[in-house]
């Protein structure tokens, strides 16, 4: 279980606090697929970020199947089956897929059967990519994907996807999609997925809708899903 | 025939430099302490001491296909300047592995010095691939030093690709390329480097795109950490119809200095080239991005090097 508990990350703003995350607190079962979403700029990324240690929470505490992971360190958080993949994932000049997937397995021995299973899972054939390097060679939507086979790779129990749909055209996100509904059906992890897509958000089993760093929405699908769709009026006046 | 007597030692640093756990397969001419210490030929191979200076001259028959010949040199006395002079002449259509390199074991305290002059004749059409390692390693306080010199001149349609490496181990390097590209010619040169402590390496490179159709890359891959520092200057002359790409990349680290200064040089309108710089340092989501996947920095940071390195 997941339990985040009164969570605040605020920055400095010229010489005054600005509060990004405010107070969050939230609970998720084990192996619930849990779908945030909310308007840009609203938290959701930092919300994320912080539960992998990336952000450090200004105060608050997050539990992790009873484990304060607040003071813990990013690869702590790591052994201890958290895992969160990039909104835009790095580059490495020189490192091949390949190596990616075996460091993201943890298993040196990452054959070439299982590299292909998780390659073909976000819509990538193993034997075009696997030798392949992570570097500018790979456009923006390839190298996400790869980014989305490491966290299955991975087979944590808490798996994060930092807006999965961005830069993927259509047909990837199709099977990416399906991806995601076998990991929901195994019932093996707890899967939060930051998303603004209708197919993703079908998905879910609870919704949470972020705004200025608070959680304004959360609950069942059927409960949250009507709320958000009456709410997506623009909130300025002149449009 | 003289086959090699080599202790313990020595084959680890010929595994360090030409991946050797015995006797190689096909010719080979292994150096211990600027004597020979072993030396086979083979039926189109054909290696011979040279007797004006130290160094040998070997000589690939026209039409040598898929044969491999291993010249590496090793020093384990502390205080030995070795200057060694050694000439291929690879005949026409021929397709060879060179394997080449230097491992220096330096355990006392004065300075242990090898400069290998290599110059290549390649044929036309032939194809020939050259790896060459440098290492270095000891417990002693005497410096080790390497500094090579590659000249090769490629006939038409004929083919290098040259990968040098020397990863840590050396403390003052020195190197110089040259490559001459006739007609249809073409040169491939990988260098990768990382230096560290108070280490130096100093990296220059003159290729000559002389031939119609001539082409010519060179990709250099190096890290500076500690204090050490490098400088590269890769010049890529056009002086006829041709291609050319240099392609510098430095990660430095600590203390380090790198200068880079690669030139291209075009001496005719249908010379076409390009060349690329960058130096930085490791990127910090970079270094995240392997945290979340369960690695330490440090273990992350080493990852990162292994990959640019590769």
């Amino acid at each position: 279980m997941l339990e985040i508990k009164n969570l605040s990350y605020q920055v400095e703003e010229n010489s005054k606090e600005v509060g990004i995350l405010n107070g969050v607190n939230l609970t998720v079962k084990d192996n619930t697929f849990l779908v945030i979403t909310g308007p840009n700029g609203g938290g959701k990324t930092t919300l994320a970020k912080a539960i992998m240690g990336l952000v450090p929470a200004t105060s608050g505490e997050i539990w992790w199947n009873g484990t304060n992971l607040t003071p813990l360190s990013v690869t702590e958080r790591a052994r201890l089956g958290v895992s969160y993949g990039f909104q835009q994932p790095p580059r490495f000049k020189g490192m091949r897929v390949r190596d990616l997937l075996t460091l993201a397995a943890g298993n040196e021995t990452l054959t070439q059967d299982e590299a292909c299973q998780y390659l073909t899972r976000v819509g990538l054939c193993a034997n075009d990519y696997l030798e392949r390097e992570v570097d500018t060679s790979l456009s923006g939507g390839e190298v996400k994907r790869i980014e989305i086979a490491t966290i299955l790779c991975r087979k944590s129990g808490l798996m994060i996807f930092d807006e999965p749909e961005a830069g993927i055209d259509l047909w990837s996100f199709a099977r990416l999609t399906d991806t995601f509904r076998m990991l929901h059906q195994k019932r093996e992890s707890t899967i939060i997925v930051i998303s603004h897509q209708e197919r993703i958000i079908d998905l879910a089993d609870e919704i949470v809708m972020v705004d200025r760093g608070e959680i304004v929405h959360h609950g069942a699908r059927d409960e949250i899903l009507p709320l958000i769709l009456n709410t997506t009026e623009p909130g300025c006046s002149y449009m | 025939m003289k086959t090699p007597n080599m202790t313990k030692a020595d084959w680890k640093l010929l595994k360090e430099i030409a991946e050797l756990e015995q006797t190689p397969m096909g010719a080979y001419n292994i150096r211990k302490n600027g004597q020979l210490a072993g030396r086979s030929n083979t039926s189109s191979i054909e290696i011979v001491s040279k007797t004006d200076k130290p160094g040998i001259d070997i000589h690939v028959k026209d039409g040598t296909k898929k044969q491999s010949l291993h010249i590496p040199v090793i020093l384990t006395e502390t205080g030995l300047n070795d200057l060694v002079y050694n000439d291929f002449f690879i005949g026409e259509d021929c397709d060879v592995d060179i394997v080449a390199g230097c491992g220096i074991h330096n355990a006392g305290c004065e300075t242990s010095q090898h400069d290998g002059i290599h110059t290549f004749y390649v044929g036309k059409n032939s194809r020939v691939r050259y790896v060459e390692r440098h290492y270095g390693e000891g417990e002693g306080t005497g410096a080790r030093i390497l500094n090579p010199q590659t000249i090769v001149y490629l006939q038409e349609g004929a083919y290098i690709e040259m990968e040098t490496t020397q990863i840590r181990g050396v403390d003052s390097t020195k190197r110089y390329t040259k490559i001459e590209v006739d007609a249809g010619g073409e040169a491939v040169i990988t260098e990768k480097l990382l230096t560290h402590d108070n280490q130096t390496a100093i990296s220059e490179m003159d290729i000559i795109l002389k031939g119609s159709d001539a082409r010519g890359r060179v990709i250099s891959r190096s890290v500076a950490q500690d204090h050490s520092q490098q400088t590269f200057y890769p010049r890529m002359t056009g002086s006829a119809k041709c291609f050319g790409h240099v392609q510098c990349d430095s990660i430095i680290m600590g203390e380090a200095k790198i200068k880079s200064i690669p030139a291209i040089i075009a001496e005719d309108t249908d010379a076409q080239l390009v060349h690329e710089a960058a130096i930085g340092r490791i990127a910090g989501d970079q270094i995240l991005k392997l945290m979340t996947l369960g690695l330490t920095e440090e273990q992350a940071e080493e990852k990162i090097l292994e990959g640019f390195l590769r």
